[in-house]
């Protein structure tokens, strides 16, 4: 089981609001983070990295990406 | 591996290093003072180089903005980047464009001049960071409690091609009405034969170095506002430290130029009244926030193919004119007969719009406490 963010289409810093925001509901597990720019990719992991989560993977999806952030 | 340095905290600090190495040069090679890159001024100049306001000191076809809508334009297209979106409450973007550019005028700046202004010893540069600091703390009361302008959507190529085009429009129209010495006009373009509109670096040394800082910052981020934004909303440092960069570069460039001049008497294309240049950036700043980015980042932004920061780039375009028009714009003797009216009437729009503006970006999420988050029964 994992929680969802939806930031497609969401402007700078909301991506990033919206991830600290599961952050702070879940403590630890796995969430995954859909995005649709490069800089929302990059904001999104910087982030998490620095609440402890680590990057399980990134899957591009046509011009989006699926980002698996963990905290164990 | 280019792409993944860029976006690292040198690449950052980098795109800081450079912006503050290449603004006191253009100043030196013509540019105003303390003037060497103004987003906000520049686009001023731009505004009065097509008519939208007869301010004779101020009109010239700016390449810097051109070059940077261009260069973040081709590095979008290099590292696979160029996203056509659009959508996010396009006329809310048009108004905080509109507005920023009324309050930078009121300072006489945008954040990236505050900072040129204080490297090269400009104090009255500490009251518009200040406000523009304090406008975006406002910015991020906001965004804490859901200020949202919804979601862009994926659209045409096309229209994320609209500002490149228009820019690539304006450097045609000014290879083909060309700066006449002596005369205040050239066929349909303005250029001031005084003040700071006059002062200009040559057209290629302008392109090219746009087009330069353009390409990074794209790749880069680099953003002003979010600098402090996300300082004070994450206690993040990484566009910080790009900003940090600037302001240290350029004041020892300034030094080597022999451009530094500390004081707050006499200070280049700037005033002393210190609460409205407060103020001024004070609104300024609150709507950069609320529209997700510094002058300078919504031109990178729209060279990427961001249709709504192209938006948010022609309301200040638009803004200038009125701003000039309506007596709005401050001058190195203070402040227009009508800048106190601007100030206020822009921090009650912005205002309106932070405080009316939240949780609109609900799509799917029926049930679900936060427009944007959603917890699925089962993975």
């Amino acid at each position: 089981m994992h929680a969802m963010v939806d930031a497609r289409g969401l402007s700078c810093p909301q991506p990033v609001l919206a991830t600290l925001d599961q952050i702070k509901v879940l403590e630890r597990g796995e969430i995954v983070v859909l995005v649709d720019t490069d800089t929302s990719k990059e904001n999104v992991i910087r982030a998490a990295a620095s609440k402890g989560w680590e990057l399980k993977g990134v899957e591009p999806q046509g011009i989006e990406y699926r980002i698996t952030l963990e905290k164990k | 591996m280019l792409k993944n340095l860029f976006a690292s905290r040198w690449g950052m600090v980098g795109t800081g290093v450079v912006i503050g190495v290449l603004a006191p040069l253009l100043q030196k090679l013509g540019n105003p003072g303390n003037m060497g890159i103004c987003v906000a001024c520049f686009e001023r100049d731009i505004a009065g180089a097509v008519g939208l306001h007869r301010a004779p000191v101020v009109q010239y076809m700016r390449p810097e903005i051109i070059g940077f809508v261009l260069g973040a334009l081709g590095a979008a297209y290099l590292f696979k980047e160029f996203r056509p979106r659009a959508g996010s409450a396009p006329i809310v973007r048009f108004v905080l464009g509109v507005f920023a550019m009324i309050g930078a005028l009121v300072f006489l700046g945008c954040p990236w001049r505050a900072m040129l202004r204080l490297a090269a010893g400009d104090g009255n540069a500490i009251l518009g960071l200040l406000g523009l600091v304090a406008g975006i703390w406002v910015g991020t009361l906001f965004l804490r409690n859901g200020y949202n302008l919804g979601r862009t959507q994926s659209t045409y190529s096309s229209v994320g091609w609209i500002m490149p085009l228009i820019m690539l429009g304006f450097l045609v129209l000014m290879i083909i009405f060309p700066q006449v010495e002596g005369q205040p006009q050239s066929g349909i373009l303005f250029y001031s034969q005084k003040g700071p509109g006059s002062m200009h670096a040559a057209l290629p040394v302008s392109l090219i170095m746009g087009l330069g800082i353009g390409f990074l910052a794209q790749r880069s981020r680099f953003c002003t506002m979010g600098a402090f934004r996300d300082l004070i909303l994450f206690g993040q440092t990484h566009l910080f430290s790009g900003v940090v960069a600037l302001i240290v570069t350029a004041f020892v460039m300034n030094l080597i130029l022999g451009q530094f001049h500390a004081g707050f008497e006499k200070q280049p294309v700037s005033h002393t009244m210190h609460l409205w240049n407060f103020a001024g950036m004070l609104v300024a700043g609150l709507a950069f926030a609320l529209a997700g980015g510094c002058p300078g980042r919504q031109l990178f932004l729209a060279g990427e193919g961001d249709g709504d920061s192209a938006v948010f780039v022609l309301g200040m375009i638009v803004g200038a004119g009125f701003s000039h028009n309506f007596g709005m714009a401050s001058s190195p003797e203070g402040i227009g007969p009508h800048g106190i009216a601007a100030v206020v009437v822009g921090l009650a729009v912005c205002l309106f719009i932070g405080f009316t503006m939240r949780k609109v970006a609900v799509r799917e999420t029926s049930g679900a406490e936060s427009p944007v988050a959603k917890k699925p029964a089962s993975a």
